[in-house]
């Protein structure tokens, strides 16, 4: 199998954990999960330098979930590269589960921020990209975001900061779905253009669909040739990506699949 | 018809008090001197001369807090990498900007963006770093709350919180500048430590002590000169509340500024027979159960001092300890449920009532409880 089919087979058997483990909890985010899946299973299984055996190796790439709503994405990619068993991702909101219903630094080996309150993992990550700076590290700082979560204005004083110390170790994935939690993004707080917005706050710009393979694999390639401006990729997506029934439909922003829903998507995504 | 322009202005001379006033010095023009001049204060640990008069008066001036922050936070750069510093466009006035002079690659200037400087601060820590990120308490705290909370206290990372210009003691600046809420919230976070230094060597002691204190520590620093309550030997404790002055009829609890008029009030009330201790509670939390309890037992009334709200800070805290270990008369001194305003701190201790007059008749009133 190529890289490209490869990632394929693996983001769909990790949707199909997101999904089993939002339905188990009977709470969750799932189209949130489901757009950036893709992307987050490019990061994990191809480009991330990392040890899931040592996770707090000193050189090890960051990723950081600033919507940390997405946290079965980032828990299911976390079990399956080694950080933890994969069982465990069926105790996701659970009493004393480390698998917090949004992820938290210090519970769960891997996960390198506490988010939930969005728009506070850029200024993160600039921050740990600051620190391989001084400690001549070459680490990179990866950060996903929703394209509601811009609305934050720290997502924006983060963007002047990075641009202003041209933090080139920086790369932000902007995980552009067009929802958020009400409704429509250009809805509820229009921040359209995103991508001259960020050339203006002096970013390099990469735009690709957030769902096809090659070309989040040549955006997370191209990142690492630039110099002197941090990156961001804004990714079309599709919010609940791959479940007929969950495609752009905001119900699913919050709410987990019932037990015959479960059964219909994870018959959708293993066809 | 056109208004007209302030034809004749009169400044007050820098120099000369303006006529119908004196010049004061923080509290001393106040205090009814008839009633104290003869109280000689013997406690050594208090070297502000004396010469035969009212100790408090004249006191014995040191730098502000926040210009103690700033010098041991230079000395501490050029002992250790680690540590960083990160400010919001204030590095002048909260003083940080003795580090940034010296250290510019490990210092980095947020601009006006206090909430991201918070998390920025918090990816510095995570991986090694010790930040020290510096505003205007009442920008730091209010504006970085929700990132004090998510991306520093949450983790429990080791990220130090400088709050300068605490208080109201900065005064003419008025109240969106002054801070009256920022140690209820910094208690408010799990995990943070949260020191009030009363002084130029207590501060210098206890910035070393917290950059080298696992976790995240909030210090509140100050605006203007601070009389000095220490010598150069005293020693300092993160947790370890200082006893300046043992007393047998009632202890003041007092943190930051509020300390030296304390050992004012305890000089007047000695005049008057009464002998009141005087606690230095520079550690807010964790805070030290066992002085509280200790002096409660001893003297068996309490008056704590604050420039703060009087509701979530130093009277509260002392309150639940002594709720929960040994019931005592306690009166609290602090700012009530408002805002303050501009003026000279002078004026406004006064009208917010903080000089040592008000913490002389908080103790009266505890005397009366403890007595009924
Ligand atoms: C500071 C903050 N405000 C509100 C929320 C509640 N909330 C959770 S998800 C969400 C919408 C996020 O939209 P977006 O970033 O586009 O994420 P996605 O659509 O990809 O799930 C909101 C408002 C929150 N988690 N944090």
């Amino acid at each position: 199998m190529d890289t490209k089919a490869t990632l394929q087979a693996q983001s769909d058997l990790l949707r199909r954990d997101i999904l089993t483990m939002i339905a188990k909890a009977a709470s969750g985010h799932p189209g949130g999960s489901l757009s950036a899946i893709d992307m987050i299973t490019a990061l994990y299984f191809k480009v991330l330098r990392h040890r899931p055996s040592e996770p707090e190796w000193p050189d090890r790439d960051r990723f950081i979930l600033s919507k940390g709503h997405a946290a079965p994405a980032l828990y299911a990619a976390l079990a399956h590269t080694g950080y933890f068993p994969v069982e465990d991702l069926m105790t996701l909101r659970q009493f004393e589960s480390p698998l917090q219903g949004h992820p938290e630094k210090g519970k769960l080996p891997g996960v390198e921020a506490s988010t939930g309150s969005l728009g506070q993992g850029i200024s993160i990550g600039a921050g740990m990209a600051l620190a391989a700076r001084l400690d001549q590290k070459n680490y990179h700082v990866y950060v996903l975001v929703g394209d509601g979560e811009v609305n934050e204005g720290q997502v924006w004083e983060a963007a002047l900061f990075a641009a202003h110390y041209k933090i080139d170790s920086l790369t932000v994935l902007l995980d552009c779905n067009r929802q958020q939690l009400d409704g429509w993004t250009n809805d509820i707080l229009n921040t359209d253009p995103l991508a001259s917005k960020w050339r203006a706050f002096g970013w390099h710009v990469i735009e690709i669909d957030g769902h096809d393979f090659d070309a989040i694999l040549s955006a997370l390639d191209e990142v690492k040739t630039v110099t002197g401006k941090p990156t961001l990729i804004l990714a079309h997506t599709v919010k609940g990506k791959g479940v007929s029934f969950m495609e752009n439909n905001i119900e699913f922003h919050g709410m987990a699949p019932n037990p015959e829903q479960l059964q219909k998507a994870l018959l959708e995504i293993a066809a | 018809m056109t208004t007209q322009p302030i034809t004749k202005v009169v400044f007050d001379s820098p120099l000369q008090p303006p006529e119908g006033r004196t010049a004061v010095r923080p509290y001393e023009g106040r205090v009814d001197v008839a009633t104290t001049a003869t109280s000689g204060r013997e406690d050594t640990r208090i070297s502000r001369p004396t010469n035969g008069r009212a100790p408090f008066a004249p006191p014995r001036w040191g730098a502000a807090t926040r210009d103690a922050f700033g010098e041991a936070l230079a000395a501490l750069g050029k002992e250790d990498t680690r540590i960083v510093s990160v400010d919001a466009d204030l590095s002048k006035s909260t003083k940080s900007n003795a580090f940034a002079k010296l250290f510019p690659e490990r210092f980095f200037n947020c601009g006006i963006a206090e909430a991201n400087m918070v998390s920025i601060a918090a990816g510095l820590a995570s991986c090694g770093k010790i930040p020290f990120a510096a505003s205007f308490a009442s920008f730091l705290l209010c504006k970085g709350f929700d990132q004090l909370r998510m991306s520093v206290a949450n983790p429990g990372l080791n990220v130090k919180v400088v709050g300068s210009h605490a208080g109201i003691s900065l005064g003419e600046d008025g109240a969106s500048q002054q801070s009256v809420e920022d140690l209820a919230l910094a208690c408010a976070l799990p995990g943070f430590t949260v020191l009030a230094p009363a002084d130029e060597i207590s501060c210098k002691a206890l910035v070393r002590l917290a950059a080298y204190h696992e976790g995240p520590v909030y210090i509140r620093t100050g605006r203007p000169k601070a009389p000095l309550v220490y010598t150069a030997e005293e020693t300092f404790q993160v947790g370890v509340a200082n006893t300046i002055v043992t007393g047998s009829d009632i202890t003041l609890i007092a943190m930051g500024l509020m300390v030296y008029n304390a050992l004012v009030a305890s000089d007047i009330l000695k005049a008057e027979g009464i002998s009141a201790g005087v606690i230095d509670l520079h550690t807010l939390k964790p805070i030290d159960e066992a002085a509280i309890i200790t002096a409660a037992k001893n003297t068996g009334a309490m008056v704590t001092v604050e420039e703060h709200l009087l509701s979530g800070g130093l009277g509260s805290r002392v309150a639940h300890v002594l709720s929960q270990h040994c019931p005592t008369p306690q009166v609290s001194v602090g700012i009530a449920d408002t805002y303050a305003e501009s003026g000279s701190w002078d004026q406004l201790a006064m009208k917010y009532g903080l000089t040592p007059q008000h913490i002389v008749s908080a103790a009266r009133t505890a005397l009366k409880q403890k007595k009924e």
